[in-house]
C-alpha cells in the first residue's frame, strides 16, 4: 500500500508542478510554489485515493508537507479504517 | 434554438431545477426589489426558505441535509441568484458555516448546532474580512487567546453577510499556531454589531460589521486544529465560490428574460427592438454567456460530487468567468432597456449593482487571475503537460 500510495502522490505533485525537482522529503510548501487552494487539493487526493476522509485533527499543515509526511497520514488513515469494524464490533 | 434559451441545458440533468424555479417564481422574484429597497429579507421569506428545506442543501441525506449532490445545489443557487442575489448570498454563507461545522466540527460542536442550521432556525455568518485583511487573509488580526480551557475573541471582522442576525458565527482568528478558525455563538455578550446600509449591491443581505471584545469559547469550538485557518479558508470559499459563480449564472438568465421581453415588447423606428441588429448582438452575448457560464459551473459540480481535487481549480474558472459575464450582461440589459432600466426600481439597475458585487466576492475577479494564471503556468511548466498516467 505504502509503495503504490507513494507513487500516486508523487504523481499527482510532479503533475500539479511541471519541472519540479521532487524527492520525498522536500517541503514543497517552502519553495513557494504551493498555496493554501494547493493545500486543500491534497486533502481531496488523499481522500479520494484512500477513500476516507481526512479528519478535523490530521489537518496540520506538517501532515502535507512532503510525500513522505503525506505517504505516512495515508497510511495511518487507511489502518485505522482497517480497524473500524472490529472496534464497532 | 428555443429550447436552448428557455430550459438551460443542466435541466437535463437536474430534475430538481423545476422545484428551484417555481420556488424563486413564487417567493423570491415577485418582492425581490421591495426587499432590495428595504434593505432587508424579513421573516416570511426566510421561513419560506426554511419549509423548503433549502438552507440544507449543501448536505446530503445521509448528513441531515437536504442536498442530492453538488449540481443540484448549484442549480438551486442559479435559480435564487436568478430571483434575488441578497437571498443567494445569504444562502452561500449558511452554506458555507454548515458545511464546515458537518466536515470539520467537533462532536459537541455538530450536537448542539447541526440541528437548527440544517432546519434555517439558526443561520450562519462567515466573519473573515477584516480592516486591514481581504484577500490577504494572512494579514488578519483578530486574535483567539487562551482562556481558562477555551480562547477568548477580539477583534473587528467587516462586511459580514446575514451579520445582522446570524445566530452563529465562524471566525477566523489568529492564535499561537496560526490563524485557526472558531465557531462562536452569536449571542455571547463579546459579540457587538453594526448594520451596514446602503450598499451599492446585495442591498437586502442583512450586512453587518461584528465586533468581538472578549467573546469567550470553549475548546470544542475550535474548527479542525489550531493554524489550519488558511486552508480550511481555501475549502470553504471553494464553495462560497461555487455558490457565487452559480449566482452569477442566475443573474445573466434574469438579464437575458428581461432584455428579451422588453425587446419583444418595445418598439423603436417601427418595429421592436428584437428586430434591430444591435440589440440583437447583445441579447446572442446574454444567451452564449449564460449557456458558457452554466456549463463551467456544472463542471466544477460534478467534479465536487466526485470528490475531485480539480474541482478547486474548476470553481475558481466558472467563478471567474460567470461574474465577469454577469456584469456584461447586466450593463447590456440597462442598455437594452434605456432610461427604464436605470429607474428606481428597475430590476435590472439591481442586477447591475448586484453583479459589481459577484465580482468582488469569494475571491475578487483579479485574485482569481493571478490564481488561475499561477495554476496553468505550474501546470505546464516549460515542458508542456505530463500525459495523464505518466
Amino acid at each position: 500500500m505504502t509503495d503504490t500510495t507513494r507513487t500516486q502522490l508523487r504523481q499527482f505533485v510532479e503533475r500539479r508542478f511541471a519541472g519540479i525537482e521532487l524527492t520525498d522529503d522536500l517541503d514543497i510548501f517552502s519553495l513557494g510554489l504551493a498555496n493554501s487552494l494547493f493545500s486543500m487539493e491534497l486533502v481531496l487526493f488523499i481522500e479520494q485515493l484512500i477513500q476516507t476522509q481526512v479528519p478535523s485533527e490530521e489537518l496540520s499543515l506538517d501532515n502535507f508537507r512532503t510525500i513522505n509526511a503525506m505517504t505516512a497520514l495515508a497510511d495511518r488513515l487507511t489502518a485505522a479504517d482497517l480497524r473500524q469494524p472490529a472496534e464497532l464490533g | 434554438m428555443s429550447e436552448l434559451l428557455t430550459r438551460p441545458a443542466a435541466t437535463v440533468r437536474s430534475p430538481a431545477r423545476a422545484r428551484f424555479r417555481a420556488f424563486v417564481d413564487e417567493f423570491v422574484t415577485p418582492v425581490a426589489a421591495a426587499y432590495d429597497a428595504s434593505g432587508t429579507i424579513p421573516p416570511p421569506v426566510l421561513d419560506a426558505v426554511s419549509a423548503a428545506g433549502l438552507w440544507a442543501a449543501v448536505l446530503p441525506a445521509a448528513r441531515g441535509g437536504s442536498g442530492t449532490g453538488m449540481v443540484d445545489f448549484g442549480v438551486l443557487h442559479e435559480e435564487v441568484g436568478r430571483g434575488c442575489s441578497s437571498l443567494r448570498s445569504m444562502l452561500t454563507v449558511h452554506s458555507m458555516v454548515l458545511h464546515a461545522l458537518d466536515r470539520w466540527g467537533t462532536p459537541s460542536l455538530r450536537e448542539r448546532w447541526l440541528e437548527p442550521m440544517l432546519s434555517g432556525q439558526v443561520l450562519g455568518g462567515f466573519c473573515l474580512t477584516e480592516p486591514e485583511a481581504g484577500s490577504d487573509i494572512a494579514a488578519l488580526r483578530t486574535t483567539a487567546r487562551r482562556s481558562g480551557s477555551g480562547y477568548q475573541i477580539d477583534g473587528l471582522k467587516q462586511w459580514t453577510t446575514g451579520g445582522q442576525r446570524a445566530g452563529v458565527l465562524l471566525t477566523f482568528a489568529r492564535t499561537e499556531r496560526g490563524i485557526s478558525v472558531f465557531l462562536v455563538d452569536g449571542s455571547d455578550p463579546g459579540v457587538s454589531r453594526q448594520p451596514v446600509e446602503g450598499m451599492l449591491g446585495t442591498r437586502a443581505s442583512m450586512l453587518a460589521h461584528i465586533r468581538f471584545e472578549g467573546a469567550l469559547v470553549g475548546a470544542d469550538a475550535l474548527i479542525g486544529v489550531e493554524g489550519a485557518g488558511l486552508g480550511l479558508a481555501a475549502g470553504l470559499l471553494d464553495i462560497g465560490r461555487y455558490s457565487v459563480a452559480c449566482g452569477s449564472v442566475g443573474i445573466i438568465q434574469a438579464c437575458l428574460e428581461a432584455s428579451v421581453r422588453h425587446a419583444a415588447a418595445r418598439a423603436q423606428g417601427g418595429a421592436p427592438l428584437r428586430q434591430h441588429q444591435l440589440i440583437q448582438q447583445l441579447i446572442t452575448k446574454m444567451a452564449v454567456d449564460a449557456q458558457a457560464a452554466r456549463l463551467l459551473c456544472e463542471h466544477a459540480g460534478s467534479l465536487k460530487d466526485t470528490g475531485s481535487p480539480a474541482t478547486l481549480a474548476a470553481t475558481c474558472h466558472a467563478k471567474y468567468f460567470a461574474s465577469t459575464a454577469a456584469l456584461r450582461a447586466a450593463s447590456d440589459a440597462v442598455q437594452v432597456q434605456g432610461a427604464a432600466g436605470c429607474a428606481p426600481g428597475a430590476d435590472v439597475a439591481r442586477y447591475f449593482r448586484d453583479a459589481k458585487v459577484m465580482e468582488i466576492i469569494e475571491g475578487s475577479t483579479q485574485i482569481l487571475e493571478l490564481l488561475i494564471a499561477n495554476d496553468a503556468c505550474q501546470r505546464l511548466g516549460e515542458r508542456g503537460p505530463r500525459p495523464e498516467g505518466d
